[in-house]
């Protein structure tokens, strides 16, 4: 099991090596409700932290998921455009969006550990 | 509560349609037209031997088909709709009667002007009516809807900037509780958008807005009254800020409706302002459209208009079809074909005449009359999200809902069942919870008075506490109850398919 | 006032209600200032009889198509409107109708959305159709835009034989969006070489059939050229009734299809409300603007419609959307659609052949006259000729003569002074063997 890191836009990063798998918390897919579509991005496409990195829509909402830190996409979770339902049922498991490279590991340690963003949470509540 | 079944699935007047498609016949046709005069084809190799897949029907199964449709739809025809920021008002039929006269619905745009000039001066005559009401100097007809009206404006704007050396400014400043269409109109016109904070009160932050003024500001965007329901009293301490900025001052008109006959748009420094005439003067919304956006316009902006509009040399009527040319040699351009939407233009002065003067004046003051009578009464069980006197509409925050399970969404439901349209919900988005309601003058007060019945009972009702799985279940009694709009959307069927041809839709397509 | 129903007696009680005076105690908000300056010089209201009059009267000024022979088209044509139509276009159920979003009241229109754009899919031959634009010129600027956007490029090619309000419309609103549309000469002999400047730089090619000059084209050589530089091929429809008899854009490999669904849907009206047609290959199903109606089932499993896909739009994304769209067409949509219905493959096909017969019998006609040139070898309805004075003149002398005798192209195009003499004529259903022979004749006497 790696380290698993959050961002104040409700994503969560898992750091494995060389690679992190980044997805939308649970709490976020609830508050999105039910998720109808996906888009991920292609493998090889650089990101710089806070860029626009996937959509996620849900009938009322859309919103854009930014890359936690900096990096190069490694693989999109060809699931979801035809299952984004996955988001919702396994948001931190099988609904994950995309895996990437980390450029620099100190924005990794810039993020929050699950204590933190318990605290967060109960902030925002 | 479950609805009574039959056999047919029809539940007394409430007949189950199919879809012409499905009722097809082939080889029926509701249109028996003359035999062709024998000539020589010339259609080159393009002639087309492939069946196309319509649907053949008789008159009476179309007449039938529509006619049970219609049934399913509620509209102003049929009773109230309290939609905020909507204008659901009447739609008078004289209009419609207007509009079928042969000598201003069998004409055609390109014919010469010496044989139309009665529609360049019913153009021109409803041009005098939004110009005189506004007191602005040019009005730009062409606009097919409120937010191409938003574009038309937006695009004289930046043609002015362009034209005075000020294309440097980028930024459109845009309040929180705007209409989507304003931040998305001015993506379209190249813009960026950088957004205004609401204060408590509901008002535009008249502070942070001044502090977001400079150089790279091209314009504000404001709604007034705005979608609060509220006038904006600093608008004139606003529009003096953004001109002394040198930006210029875009009113959204959606709410015109609660200004007419009381105060012009010009005496509040506004340089545009598009009118909706499908709310404001009464033409018909015809289930999505169409409406038109005429877009009135400060001096400092008239010269950029787009074309086509209608000129008046001392004699006769002539239109200015070509940007670059003429009256329009600073013109940005054109945004629509034709000559705009004439015939909503005839539907609306149909009304401004019927109207008059002194009618416009009174529908303003009897729309904010019946907006705050419903504040007024309403305010008995519902938390209104603002203090004091409203103008056109009034809104409601969901503090009165709280504990109670049930939402903003699960009343609206539960009024469709009480007979009533819904109010526009969730808008504006500055107010949690919202519910927007806009009685509009031609409500009478026997309508809002049970209107209100309804509301203040089924507001009693969620306040009991355990009603909130009956509210989820709303409506019962309307054609359909709630549908899954998350399958809708998750595995979209856009279009009939024959069931052979089922998915992929893009076989039978390519085909 | 006959529009107003409140009395003095219920604003009075409605006042107290509210613990106001006045009816201007609710302006209150409004600065007294301003209030001040608001004097108005118009005329107070007036009955029907009077607003008939007057309206009559302007309408009098008109010479209309039921009083004179009528040639014209350019993207606006006078079909026959069947009773029916008109009946229940005027059901206050349609007419006096909100947009549809509270789905379990409004099937009626969603289900009539369904099928428009089942019927605009089938004969465009496209995959999937939106609810409507405003018109086919603003429609044709759209597509453009989301060309853009689908392959990311900022460049748009239209043929000379694309509509020039289109050509316009398009322009300009690119313009504004920091993109570009190159627009090609106009093109009334039909002979210019896309094929030729088909560049990997452009994101789409726009084309037109039947071609504003009339001419007929077989586009899908054009398209694999155009998909070959990863490029979209848009092609403009502005008289959807050529689709009865024509190979559909479809077929040829059109990306995206627009046009004006106002020749099936409504009377000319001095060319407003249209609506305007949008049709494209699934795929680029999310970078498509405006209403879309999708199936699906309500609680108790019954078949329904809603508006679906909603996050393109400007409620949703706000300065993100595929458009600012808002209100649309709708009720020229269902005028389009009950048209289509009406009539039903048999029809549309015939009502097609109908006005192909009448165009050949006016070119044969014309073909007997001196100096008089047909340009298009192969055509619909419409088609361009060459006559030995400028168009203009002859149009006012046929006007004076009580036929309206087409469009001259200088109209559109007054700085091409090659272009003078070309004349745009139109004969649909609504013209008798005797309009024609009447224009043939005039236009003899004018060419004296």
């Amino acid at each position: 099991m790696g380290q698993l890191r959050f961002t104040k836009d409700h994503e969560w990063v898992l750091v494995e090596g060389n690679t992190a798998t980044v997805g939308i918390t649970t709490y976020a897919q609830g508050q999105l409700g039910d998720i109808v579509f996906v888009e991920v991005p292609a493998a090889g496409k650089d990101l710089k932290a806070g860029s626009e990195a996937a959509v996620v829509e849900s009938v009322k909402a859309a919103s854009d998921v930014y890359a936690p830190i900096t990096g190069a996409v490694t693989e999109g979770n060809a699931l979801l455009p035809d299952a984004p339902e996955t988001v919702n049922t396994d948001p931190q498991g099988a609904g994950w969006f995309f895996k990437m490279t980390i450029a620099n590991p100190a924005e990794v340690e810039a993020l929050m550990d699950q204590a933190a963003y318990d605290k967060y949470l109960a902030e925002i509540g | 509560m479950t609805k009574p079944t039959t056999t047919s699935g029809n539940i007394g007047l409430q007949i189950e349609q199919a879809l012409i498609f499905e009722l097809n016949t082939s080889g029926s046709t509701a249109v028996d037209l003359p035999a062709a005069p024998k000539v020589r084809t010339r259609l080159g190799n393009l002639k087309n031997d492939k069946p196309i897949g319509l649907p053949g029907l008789s008159e009476p199964e179309v007449v039938r088909h529509y006619t049970r449709l219609s049934q399913k739809n509620y509209s102003i025809d049929t009773g109230f709709y309290p939609l905020g920021s909507c204008t659901m008002k009447h739609n008078p039929r004289l209009n419609e009667k207007m509009a079928r006269l042969p000598g201003l619905a069998d004409i055609h745009p390109f014919q010469p002007e010496s044989t139309a000039q009665g529609a360049y001066e019913l153009i021109d005559t409803l041009a005098h009516w939004l110009k005189t009401l506004t007191g602005m100097p040019a009005v730009a007809m062409s606009p097919a809807a409120g937010a191409h009206g938003e574009l038309c404006g937006l695009m004289c704007i930046r043609a002015a900037h362009e034209a005075n050396g000020q294309g440097a400014r980028k930024t459109i400043l845009v309040p929180e509780s705007a209409h989507g269409t304003n931040p998305a109109t001015a993506a379209l016109c190249g813009y960026q958008v950088e957004s205004v904070p609401a204060t408590a009160d509901g008002h535009v932050d008249v502070a942070a807005l001044k502090a977001k003024l400079g150089p790279t500001v091209a314009a504000v965007m404001i709604t007034n009254p705005n979608t609060c329901g509220l006038f904006e009293t600093e608008c004139i301490a606003i529009a003096d800020a953004v001109h002394a900025a040198g930006a210029y001052f875009y009113m959204d008109g959606a709410n015109f409706n609660a200004l007419v006959g009381r105060v012009r748009i010009a005496d509040l420094g506004v340089d545009a302002m598009h009118i909706n005439l499908h709310k404001t003067f009464s033409t018909p919304h015809g289930g999505g459209g169409p409406g038109a956006g005429p877009t009135v316009l400060s001096k400092a902006l008239a010269d950029y208009a787009p074309v086509p509009f209608v000129v008046h040399d001392g004699k006769k009527f002539m239109v200015e079809e070509h940007a670059g040319f003429g009256a329009a040699a600073k013109s940005y351009g054109r945004m629509k074909g034709f000559q705009g939407q004439f015939g909503v233009f005839v539907r609306a002065l149909s009304y401004i005449l019927a109207m008059g003067a002194d009618g416009l004046r009174q529908a303003s003051g009897d729309a904010v009359l019946n907006a705050n009578y419903l504040r007024a009464r309403l305010s008995a069980e519902l938390t209104p999200a603002f203090k004091g006197i409203c103008m056109h509409e009034v809104v409601f925050d969901d503090e009165w809902l709280k504990g109670t399970g049930v939402t903003t969404l699960d009343v609206a439901k539960a009024l469709i069942d009480e007979g009533f349209h819904p109010m526009t919900m969730y808008f504006p988005l500055v107010v949690h919870g919202a519910l927007l309601m806009e009685p509009t003058e031609t409500e009478s007060k026997s309508t809002l008075d049970q209107f209100i019945a309804s509301l203040l009972a089924l507001a009693r009702k969620a306040k009991q506490g355990d009603q909130a799985e009956w509210f989820k279940g709303a409506p019962y009694l309307a054609p359909r109850r709630r549908l899954d709009e998350t399958r809708a959307a998750r595995k979209p069927i856009l279009r009939w398919q024959p069931v052979e041809a089922a998915a992929p839709v893009a076989k039978q397509a390519a085909e | 006032m006959r529009y107003l129903p409140l009395s003095d007696d219920n604003r009075r009680d409605m006042l107290a209600a509210i613990g106001v005076n006045t009816v201007d105690d609710l302006f209150a908000d409004i600065p007294a200032a301003a209030k001040a300056k608001a004097k108005f010089d118009l005329p107070n209201s007036a009955s029907e009889i009077e607003v008939e009059r007057t309206l009559s009267a302007l309408a009098a000024k008109n010479l209309n198509a039921s009083q004179a022979p009528s040639f014209l088209g350019a993207g606006n044509y006078r079909h026959h409107t069947p009773a029916s139509l008109d009946y229940i276009i005027q059901r206050g159920e349609f007419l006096t109708a909100y947009t549809p979003y509270q789905p379990e009241i409004s099937q009626g229109t969603l289900q009539a959305i369904y099928e428009f754009q089942t019927q605009v899919a089938l004969i465009t031959g496209m995959e999937v159709a939106n609810a409507s634009m405003y018109d086919g010129a603003t429609a044709c600027a759209e597509a453009a835009a989301m060309a853009c956007r689908v392959t990311k490029r900022t460049k748009v090619l239209v043929s000379g034989g694309v509509h020039p309000n289109y050509r316009d419309v398009t322009a300009t609103s690119l313009k504004f969006m920091d993109l570009s549309a190159e627009c090609l000469s106009p093109d009334p002999m039909g002979v210019e070489d896309l094929l030729g400047r088909v560049g990997s730089d452009i994101a789409c090619v726009i084309v037109q059939t039947p071609g504003f000059f009339g001419h007929l084209n077989d586009f899908s050589a054009l398209a694999d050229a155009v998909h070959a530089a990863g490029a979209l091929l848009v092609v403009c429809v502005p008289e959807p009734v050529s689709l009865g008899l024509l190979k559909s854009p479809g077929a040829m490999g059109a990306d995206i299809v627009v046009g004006d669904g106002q020749s099936i849907a409504t009377p000319t009206m001095f060319g407003g409300p249209g609506v305007g047609l949008f049709a494209t290959r699934e795929k680029y199903l999310r970078q498509m603007p405006g209403r879309i109606a999708g199936e699906t089932v309500d609680e108790d499993g019954r078949r329904g419609w809603v508006l679906t896909l909603s996050t393109r739009e400007q409620h949703i994304r706000r300065e993100k959307a595929t458009s600012n769209i808002c209100t649309n067409s709708g009720l020229i949509a269902l005028a389009f659609s009950v048209h289509m219905t009406l009539l039903g493959e048999v029809g549309f096909r015939k009502l097609a052949e109908l006005n192909h017969a009448h165009a050949g019998l006016l070119a044969d006609g014309l073909e007997q006259i001196k100096g008089v040139k047909i340009l298009p070898s192969a055509f619909f309805n419409e088609f361009a000729v060459q006559v030995p004075k400028p168009a203009a003149e002859i149009v006012e002398a046929l006007a004076k003569r009580n036929i309206l005798g087409g469009i001259p192209v200088s109209r559109f195009y007054p700085t091409y002074p090659e272009l003078q003499n070309i004349l745009l004529l139109t004969a649909t259903e609504m013209n008798t063997a005797g309009d024609i022979a009447a224009l043939v004749g005039a236009l003899k006497e004018v060419l004296q």
